[in-house]
């Protein structure tokens, strides 16, 4: 997760703060926690319910749900869809987020 | 008027009502979806004298082929050169201008339902992603579905490493929040979309190695009328081609990516030559590193709100479904129109054309006026003209039966289930699937979170042994995901505890119920009927020569 991509210039709003897993990332106002974190060089929250494998945003819109993560304690929140807030907290979703099933 | 989700006191609520509207004055018209299709019927049946509820899942409107940044972000527009950003400025200031047209902004619908009124009723839960807690009921006497589409993935060895997104995601994900997956992104797949994403992600910033496009170009040649008859789209063509030559883009032709290689992300890919069945040539694979890949096969038209309550489909050039519209874009369902994608893929301007044409005709019945016959004349020619380029684009990035020979066993089919190729191919050759329905009953494949969104055409081939088989259009009880309470709301229980039980008693006096699909006649080409082939993994005729 060493290469942050570059973000395109031109937008020039006060970023804040937001965290993944503790560690502190910079959003701007009106991204989504998605595209916060792609701008961070990070490209998976989620580990998979058997593999346990890495996941991240893949389609981008809403659809696929594979960009799953747990937002302030609440899992399943859609990355892609929800906007960044400041002091946001992201945590990375183990399977399908919850301590035990049914919970 | 916008009314956004998060703002307590939309149309027809009073306080805490479980589920708003139920018992309000009906809209004239619902419009779901305000994309290109959705956003000009919706401000043209407004400004022909209708009441309007353009109902959207965005903050924003302009559905995807519009999606731009947030005002806070500071950009007005997508940061990529967009060819045909003027008519979406002009529709905002229709929409600005409306003073009929509700605007209920991140409102997801999961489901319609004719009422025994004869009336719709749109079924939606509401926040940015849905889980905001308050559900939503909008009624209206006609609905317009503009639902738009989604791409079709065909799955590739390693395509679920991070890293791996799809190309038009990567162009959402770019227009809205500024961002790219990575610095290097080799863009892949098949269809008209990709020259666009990589000309975007060029322009933004990304190195773009390679377009690795399955199909051969020349294939549009064979449609020379077609492509005549729509200079604007040629022009499109070549201003994309223009700036990939800028940004040295190298275009691979009649190729696909068959692997991605890394371990925890995207390190580098291997581009194979195909034949003309999209079959990949053995010992044709080189290596192009890059961090990301974006990746997609055209686009389906999203129709499962339609399919539910019964509305015939037809079979696309591409192998994809789309509703069978009549001439002024009504279903087979009385009282449900269509427009844009879900009839068909077939871009922005054909949608806007589309969109007029549907809110025209709904206003003419609706008030009982005869729609304007010159207007009428002149979209629909445009219509037939764009559907036409559309029908024939397509038709040459119809995935050819020889894609799953890129496929290893272990090979991820299903994203959401994690089943492997393998496990399908065992429910196919010994457990005797015929299809997809089966084959998700016996390996999970389809059953996930995404309904089988991503991994759809895929399972549909493999069951099929590449053989026109008829697969059925997808079925979805409830088109997005909705929370038990949300349900439970919907039967008159609170959604939350401590709030008070539902007051409202909606004029009939019967309780709010969950819907019921209307009794409605299934046409011989309806969801549940033996479809036709499914094309896109059916072998293609050749040509003679």
């Amino acid at each position: 997760m060493s290469r942050p991509p570059a973000g395109p210039a031109g937008a020039r709003p006060e970023p804040f703060t937001i965290t993944f897993d503790g560690r502190p990332v910079p959003a701007l106002p009106g991204q989504t926690l998605a595209a916060a974190l792609w701008a961070a060089g990070i490209l998976a929250w989620r580990t998979t319910r058997v593999g346990g494998r890495p996941r991240g945003a893949f389609c981008g819109i809403g659809q696929c749900h594979d960009c799953l993560a747990t937002v302030n304690g609440v899992p399943n929140r859609r990355a892609c869809l929800v906007p960044a807030r400041p002091g946001d907290a992201l945590t990375t979703q183990e399977g399908h987020g919850h301590d035990r099933p049914g919970s | 008027m916008t009314v956004p989700a998060a703002e307590p006191g939309g149309p027809g609520t009073e306080g805490p009502h479980p589920v708003p509207d139920a018992s309000a004055d009906p809209y004239d018209l619902v419009v779901i979806g305000a994309g290109p299709a959705g956003l000009t019927g919706a401000v043209t049946a407004a400004e022909l004298g209708l009441t309007v509820a353009l109902v959207d899942s965005a903050a924003r409107p302009g559905g995807q082929y519009y999606r731009h940044p947030a005002p806070a972000l500071g950009a007005g527009r997508p940061p990529a050169p967009h060819h045909d950003w003027t008519p979406f400025t002009d529709l905002g200031h229709r929409l600005a201008a409306s003073r009929s047209l509700t605007h209920l902004t991140e409102h997801h619908v999961w489901s319609v339902a004719r009422e025994s009124d004869g009336t719709w009723t749109a079924h939606a839960v509401t926040g940015a992603d849905g889980t905001d807690g308050r559900p939503v009921r909008t009624r209206g006497r006609a609905l317009l579905l503009a639902t738009g589409a989604h791409e079709r993935h065909l799955p590739f060895p390693g395509w679920t490493l991070p890293g791996v997104v799809g190309a038009g995601g990567a162009q959402a994900m770019l227009s809205a929040g500024l961002v790219l997956p990575g610095r290097r992104v080799v863009v892949a797949g098949s269809g008209p979309l990709l020259l666009a994403v990589a000309a975007s992600l060029a322009a933004a910033g990304a190195r773009v190695p390679a377009v690795v496009e399955a199909a051969g170009y020349l294939r549009y040649a064979r449609k020379p009328r077609v492509l005549a008859a729509n200079p604007r789209k040629a022009a499109e063509a070549l201003t994309y081609g223009a700036g990939l030559l800028r940004h040295r883009v190298r275009l691979h032709p009649r190729s696909a990516v068959t692997r991605v290689h890394g371990t925890e992300r995207v390190e580098a890919v291997t581009v194979a030559r195909l034949d003309r069945d999209w079959r990949p040539l053995p010992g044709t694979g080189r290596r192009i590193d890059c961090d990301a890949l974006a990746v997609g096969h055209g686009l389906v038209p999203q129709i499962e709100l339609a399919t539910a309550v019964g509305c015939a489909t037809r079979v696309l050039p591409d192998g994809t479904r789309g509703l069978a519209l009549g001439a002024d874009q009504e279903t087979s369902v009385p009282g449900l129109w269509a427009a844009g994608e879900t009839g068909g893929v077939g871009g922005a301007e054909l949608a806007r054309a589309e969109g007029e044409t549907a809110a025209r005709a709904i206003a003419a019945r609706l008030l009982g006026r005869r729609a304007d016959p010159a207007r009428t004349a002149l979209l629909r020619r445009r219509r037939d003209r764009l559907r036409a380029f559309a029908d024939a684009m397509a038709a040459a990035h119809t995935p050819g039966p020889g894609w799953t020979g890129w496929l290893t066993d272990d090979t991820e089919i299903c994203r959401c289930e994690e089943v492997p190729a393998g496990r399908v191919r065992e429910a196919v050759t010994d457990l005797g699937a015929r299809d997809p329905r089966t084959v998700k009953l016996l390996t999970r494949a389809g059953m996930g979170w995404c309904q089988g969104r991503m991994c759809g055409t895929a399972v549909a081939c493999l069951a099929s042994r590449g053989a026109p088989a008829p697969p059925p259009p997808d079925r979805r009880l409830l088109a997005v995901p909705v929370p038990l309470s949300a349900l439970a709301a919907e039967e008159g229980e609170p959604w939350e505890p401590g709030l008070p039980e539902i007051r409202e008693v909606p004029k009939d006096g019967e309780a709010p119920r969950v819907p019921e699909p209307p009794a409605a006649p299934r046409p011989p080409d309806s969801p549940r009927a033996p479809g036709s082939p499914e094309a896109a993994c059916a072998p293609r005729p050749r040509p003679t020569p």
